[in-house]
């Protein structure tokens, strides 16, 4: 599986759901996909994103509220699985996309190759825990965990890829990232 | 100060999302806030990870407030300069300060000397709690929370709270 097509199914399928997106790649396949207010750019603070979604998540207990995150960013804050798993906020879905690599400093490995995040999420806690493979499997899996009581956690494992040189930054200053995000949230 | 009149004035500021790491300064008003029905307090595994967490509830619309030792400060630098101070994202810092006037175990004196020092490297206001100021220093916090937009610190030594 390659991580655009991932992206690009998880964009398509979102309706009104908060984005918390880890920094590096998939922040930045995200806004080039689908730019939307309700998508936290975290262009910083690598490892936070599952923390900052978390807070979130206990803020607004009505909104469905969705972690984009990465392989690196998990396993810098590992304590952040555990953190989810303890306080059960039915509406988070944490959604990793597992490329084994540091994709956006030159696909240096990480230990994810051999150390299954999967295994780790559920004894973490989290009530659903799933693991996609093969593409024709992803877009019900991820339904499915969209539908069901949470935190659900979905690891995606895809290719390691070129780095996301080609791919536009996101070209939002952060206070606008904010600024936007917060009246969507708001407004709601 | 007792820990419960404490307490009453960050609830009284308007601070609504509690979380952090313990100190044996702040042990009581911790045990308070894991008890208090008014306030939610998420205890946090490290003290980047509850600056994170306050950074979520104050997008979803909350007033937060982090409790840590000083020794956590240096794990949330990276939180601080790439998160909070570029997003305009405001937090309560109430740091304990271990390493006071030197006085302390040996792990924690040079944090003592540095940590108001490393608020000044990052531009992060701070004020000095004492038994006189506490009232004031927390609603200059919420001025400056709400007109800057970034976080500040207030550091506890042993001693104001009882």
């Amino acid at each position: 599986m390659k991580t655009t097509a991932v992206l690009k199914t998880i964009m398509g399928t979102l309706r009104e759901e908060l984005v918390v997106a880890a920094n590096g790649r998939v922040s930045r396949e995200a806004f080039t996909l689908k730019d939307r207010p309700q998508n936290f750019y975290m262009i910083g603070s690598m490892g936070l994103a599952s923390s900052i979604a978390l807070g979130l998540a206990l803020a607004r207990p009505q909104r469905k509220v969705v972690i984009l995150d990465g392989d690196g960013n998990v396993l810098m804050n590992l304590g952040g699985l555990p953190q989810i798993g303890e306080l059960l906020p039915p509406n988070l879905v944490h959604i990793v996309i597992d490329n084994e690599t540091y994709g956006s400093t030159g696909s240096q490995a990480t230990i994810s190759r051999k150390i299954p995040l999967e295994k780790i999420a559920q004894a973490s806690g989290y009530p659903v825990v799933e693991k996609v493979t093969e593409e024709k499997d992803f877009k019900l899996t991820l339904e499915r965990c969209l539908e069901k009581e949470g935190p659900s956690f979905l690891l995606v494992k895809v290719e390691a890829e070129e780095g996301p040189e080609g791919l536009p930054r996101v070209n939002h200053s952060p206070v606008v990232i904010r600024d936007r995000f917060m009246e969507a949230i708001r407004r709601s | 100060m007792k820990a419960e009149e404490f307490l009453d004035l960050l609830a009284a500021a308007g601070y609504n999302f509690f979380t952090g790491v313990p100190c044996s300064i702040i042990g009581d008003l911790i045990l308070l806030l894991e008890k208090d029905p008014r306030i939610p307090y998420v205890p946090a595994v490290r003290e980047d990870v509850a600056v994170g967490l306050a950074a979520g509830a104050y997008l979803g619309g909350k007033t937060p407030c982090v409790l840590m030792q000083n020794s956590g400060l240096g794990q949330c630098l990276n939180a601080l300069t790439s998160l909070n101070l570029i997003y305009k994202i405001p937090s309560l810092l109430i740091v304990t300060w271990r390493g006071y006037k030197d006085k302390d175990a040996p792990e924690h004196l040079v944090m003592g000397k540095a940590c108001t020092k490393l608020m000044d490297c990052i531009g992060l206001p701070y004020r000095e709690l004492s038994t006189k100021n506490v009232a004031k220093s927390i609603e200059w916090s919420r001025e400056m929370t709400s007109q800057r937009q970034i976080p500040v610190a207030l550091f506890l030594p042993r001693g104001v709270l009882e």
